[in-house]
C-alpha cells in the first residue's frame, strides 16, 4: 500500500512539474518565469526525495542539497537582476 | 542610486556560505569511493563564493579574498601535471596514483591516495577557471 502512495504521490508531483513548466513557457513577464523557476527546483528537490524513500536509498540526499543550494542562489540572481538590471554589482560606477 | 534594504538576505547568506563551504568540502573529500571528487567540489566552492558577490558586490569581496583567479587556474593545472610527472619518475606510465594504509590517531586505518593531490589541482583549476568567467562576464553591460 505504502509503494501505491508513494507511486501516487510522484505521479501528482510530476503532474505539478508540467504545468510549472507551462508558467515558465508563456508567463507574461520576467516575475512571473523567476516565481516558477523557484517552484521549479522546490518540485524537482520534492521529486527526489519521495523517489529515495521509494529505492530505501541514502545515496540521493547530496542531490538534494546541491540543488537547494543552486535554486537559491539562481532566484537570488534572477531576482537581483529583476530589481537593478545588473546581477553583480560594482560600486564606483552609476 | 538608492541604497537598497536587503538585511534578510545579507543575513541568509551569512548562514548559508558557512552551510556551502561545509559541503563543498565534504564534496571534495567523498571523492575517491562515493559521488563527488574535485570538480564537483570546486563547483560547490564557486558557488558560496557566486553568492558572496551577489550579495556584498565585487569591490567588497575583492578587497576581502586578494586573490588573482587566473593565477588559482594556472597553479591548479600545474599542481596536477606535476601529480601525473611523479608517477613517471618511479618508471610508471604517466598520472600514476598510489595509495597507503596509515593508521591515523582518531579515524583508524584510513586510505592515503596521492590521488587527492590530482584532485586539489582538478578544484583549484576550476575555482578558478569558473570564477574568472563569471567575474568577466559580469563586467560588460
Amino acid at each position: 500500500m505504502i509503494e501505491g502512495i508513494l507511486f501516487f504521490s510522484l505521479l501528482f508531483l510530476i503532474f505539478s512539474v508540467l504545468t510549472i513548466i507551462y508558467r515558465l513557457v508563456v508567463g507574461p513577464t520576467v516575475s512571473e518565469r523567476v516565481q516558477a523557476l523557484d517552484a521549479l527546483g522546490i518540485y524537482l528537490i520534492a521529486c527526489v526525495a519521495v523517489f529515495s524513500v521509494v529505492l530505501r536509498s541514502t545515496a540521493f540526499f547530496e542531490v538534494i542539497l546541491l540543488f537547494g543550494i543552486l535554486s537559491f542562489i539562481g532566484t537570488i540572481a534572477l531576482a537581483r537582476y529583476i530589481e537593478r538590471g545588473v546581477v553583480i554589482e560594482r560600486q564606483q560606477s552609476d | 542610486m538608492k541604497e537598497p534594504n536587503d538585511v534578510i538576505l545579507k543575513t541568509a547568506t551569512k548562514a548559508a556560505v558557512v552551510i556551502i563551504l561545509a559541503f563543498s568540502i565534504h564534496l571534495f573529500l567523498s571523492g575517491h569511493h562515493n559521488p563527488g571528487g574535485g570538480f564537483i567540489g570546486g563547483l560547490a566552492f564557486v558557488a558560496a563564493v557566486v553568492l558572496l558577490y551577489l550579495v556584498h558586490g565585487i569591490e567588497k569581496v575583492q578587497k576581502n579574498i586578494p586573490v588573482d583567479f587566473k593565477k588559482v587556474a594556472g597553479i591548479g593545472v600545474l599542481i596536477s601535471v606535476f601529480t601525473g610527472v611523479g608517477g613517471m619518475i618511479s618508471g610508471n606510465p604517466f598520472l600514476n596514483q598510489a595509495f597507503w594504509m596509515v593508521d591515523l590517531p582518531l579515524f583508524g586505518k584510513t586510505e592515503m591516495a596521492t590521488a587527492v593531490l590530482f584532485d586539489v589541482g582538478v578544484a583549484l583549476a576550476v575555482i578558478g577557471a569558473s570564477l574568472t568567467i563569471i567575474i568577466s562576464i559580469s563586467d560588460d553591460r
